[in-house]
């Protein structure tokens, strides 16, 4: 009797708390307040020399992923010429939240400058911010964090450049009937792949590519495993399949692998973006005519001269900086505090010798 | 005093001292106010967890669904935000659906029989699913900053994460009930034996009913909480959150078996992962190397109190047969 009464009062007393919540309150509509920390705009002087000895640490979105592999490695390379102390640290697994110890650490050891490629452009932020207030510099790379919480992003490619390409890529290699194409994507919420495949769809709406039909978005969520059995999934549901755009390493890998062994081989073309060391076999036995990339190793580079110039202040990260990156050139910051590394490169069966990464 | 000491949540809650100790002294940067404040952040979730886990596993049961019910309620709360719904509604609607999640696996263990294991393994899988439902692949983060900042923030300025007074207010509590109340004697009695506690007049299955409602209300706030920490609301919030849980009521010395721990050794054991953690990534060892720490430490906890059994028994045996020689 008495857990009885007590179970009533526990209802009616969350009912009674909500229904006084109810009234009034902070909601969507009038809560303006984005929370977004701004650092004071220090003005940039262009011929302040680069300084020696700065500590950069590079955050990727996780470990042992081959792609951010080389990235860092172009970033180390940098490092090791700006006569500074490089790191690299990072989470086993992609998730959103577990960047964020990540992040404190490297603010309690008080680093000058993290480079960082965001799992989740929100949720890394309030620590950033922390670090900012710190005086270490933020650059992103690969996945911009919001851009109140960053002073630069590195974009390796405009998402418009690499999503036409896709499609163009496509286009190219579904022959002269064109036919039924399908994507094999990293994880349902990776920002970049989205983005690019929402350009491409665009661009399949466009009359000239009427002849290509999208018929499924698949999931390999950057697994090899998962991306091969995703790659044979559809084949099942689309045998008459002409073209599967990867655009992603491990996923244009594991189907490559899949169409190379199977009976499709020679009728569906893969084409997306992958490492040449990964596809060069494919390419060689004739599976995969053509993918593109832009260099990974020069959006690490990039970025550590950025962090550098930043750090020692050339730059602010406003529109309209300049500065010089090594061997690569050459930048100005673009609008909203990016830097656009280049065009992508193709890679064919004649020129992918001539890369290794 | 000397079997008050030998307990393993007694050289549990010693080893976590002597860790902090030493990391202090040895490690850089890890003795400082702002690294407390990062690490009360980072332990929040699994501690607030931990309390009804260890009821729940001292009774004999296991609770596998928490972080998916976290995930569930991260991805109610954006989407009701999005739906224009004020934050001060929302909150505690996911705690209350936190517990009707709750119900239902209690429900289905104690009303249908069904073993916890299977079920809330069930779940785990059922209520992530919904989460995906409810939110898809999309993440909502524009929450007001004066409830973000609060749970990031420390008190005036300070070096008190705000969060800690909530952890220590319902550690106390929990505390309280399991060790100076007769529903958590009862607690004891269900988890060393179920069927002799029912029949000295304990009500078990009403018990482990209200045990689950509690996980689930806790795994709610604790997703609200983790969703205003991270400014995100997503579906995969807090994903495999229900290991390390589950890792540090064991290594706090709650017997999985039931019947046995206490809360002190628990908080120790979520003080312990966490500050080990803390101070070997301050260190820059690698995270495969801190999943090696971890999964060791949690082999070492479940071996070492088996084999200080096995020793003591062999031991007292042996004196029993001397004594009975002489």
């Amino acid at each position: 009797m008495l857990r009885h009464r007590l179970a009533v009062t526990i209802s009616a007393a969350s009912i009674l708390t909500l229904a006084v919540a109810g009234c009034g309150g902070t909601t969507k509509k009038n809560s303006s307040d984005t929370g977004g920390g701004a650092q004071t705009a220090a003005s940039a002087n262009p011929n302040a020399q680069l300084k020696t000895g700065l500590k950069i640490a590079y955050l990727p979105k996780q470990l042992n992923n081959p792609y951010s592999d080389v990235e860092t490695s172009g970033g180390e390379a940098a490092v090791k010429e700006l006569q500074g102390e490089y790191k690299k640290v990072g989470p086993n697994d992609a998730s959103a939240s577990s960047q964020v110890s990540y992040i404190n650490t490297l603010i309690q050891q008080q680093q000058d400058v993290i480079v960082i490629a965001a799992n989740d452009p929100n949720a890394v932020c309030p620590s950033l911010n922390q670090a900012r207030s710190a005086k270490i510099k933020i650059v992103t790379f690969d996945s911009d964090a919001s851009k109140a919480c960053r002073d630069i992003f590195i974009n390796q490619a405009t998402t418009e450049g690499i999503g036409e390409s896709l499609a163009k890529m496509a286009l190219e290699q579904a022959g002269a009937d064109g036919g039924q194409i399908a994507v094999l994507s990293a994880t349902p919420n990776a920002t970049n792949q989205n983005s690019w495949i929402a350009v491409m769809k665009t661009e399949l709406a466009k009359p000239e590519y009427s002849k290509l039909k999208l018929v499924k978005v698949a999931y390999g969520n950057d697994d090899d495993q998962k991306s091969f059995q995703e790659a044979q999934g559809l084949m099942q549901s689309y045998p008459n399949l002409k073209v599967i755009v990867a655009p992603t390493t491990v996923g244009i890998a594991a189907a490559a692998r899949y169409i190379g062994s199977s009976s499709y081989k020679g009728k569906v073309a893969v084409t997306g973006l992958g490492l040449p060391n990964q596809m060069r076999q494919y390419v060689k036995d004739g599976t995969v005519k053509k993918f593109a990339l832009w260099n990974p190793a020069d959006i690490g580079y990039l970025a550590a001269y950025a962090g550098a110039a930043l750090a020692s202040g050339q730059i602010t990260g406003a529109q309209g900086d300049k500065f010089t990156a090594g061997k690569l050139g050459a930048y100005t910051v673009g609008a909203n505090g990016e830097v656009v590394l280049g065009p992508p490169t193709e890679f064919t069966a004649d020129n992918i010798d001539k890369f290794n990464f | 005093m000397f079997k008050k000491l030998a307990s393993w949540d007694s050289i549990i809650i010693l080893l976590t001292v002597l860790v902090l100790i030493v990391a202090s002294v040895v490690v850089d940067n890890f003795g400082t106010s702002r690294n407390f404040t990062f690490m009360v952040l980072d332990l929040m979730p699994i501690i607030l967890v931990a309390l009804p886990m260890t009821f729940i596993i001292i009774t004999g049961e296991i609770d596998l669904s928490v972080a998916s019910v976290l995930g569930l309620t991260s991805s109610l709360m954006g989407w009701l935000w999005n739906h224009d719904m004020a934050i001060q509604t929302i909150i505690p609607l996911c705690i209350v659906i936190g517990a009707v999640a709750g119900a239902l696996n209690g429900f289905l263990i104690t009303g249908l029989g069904l073993p916890s294991l299977a079920v809330t393994i069930g779940t785990l899988a059922l209520y992530r699913g919904l989460a995906f439902v409810v939110l898809g692949d999309s993440a909502v983060a524009d929450f007001p900053f004066n409830f973000t900042g609060w749970v990031t923030g420390t008190l005036g300025d300070g070096s008190i994460p705000n969060v800690l007074i909530p952890i220590i207010a319902m550690a106390v509590v929990f505390g309280v009930i399991l060790h100076a109340t007769p529903v958590g004697r009862a607690l004891y009695a269900i988890g060393a034996n179920a069927q002799a506690a029912h029949f000295s007049g304990i009500r078990v299955a009403r018990t482990k009913l209200w045990l689950y409602v509690v996980s689930g209300a806790v795994s709610g706030l604790v997703g609200v909480l983790w969703t205003l920490r991270y400014s995100s609301a997503r579906a995969d919030n807090g994903a495999g959150l229900e290991l390390a849980v589950v890792a540090a009521v064991l290594l706090g010395g709650v017997s999985i078996f039931g019947g046995k721990g206490s809360l002190p050794g628990v908080l120790a054991g979520v003080v312990l992962l966490t500050a080990l953690q803390n101070a070997l990534r301050l260190e820059d060892v690698s995270g495969q190397a801190l999943n090696i720490v971890t999964g060791a430490l949690l082999v070492l906890s479940v071996l070492l109190p088996n084999i200080v059994t096995t020793v003591r028994g062999n031991w007292q045996r042996r004196r029993l047969r001397q004594s009975a020689a002489q």
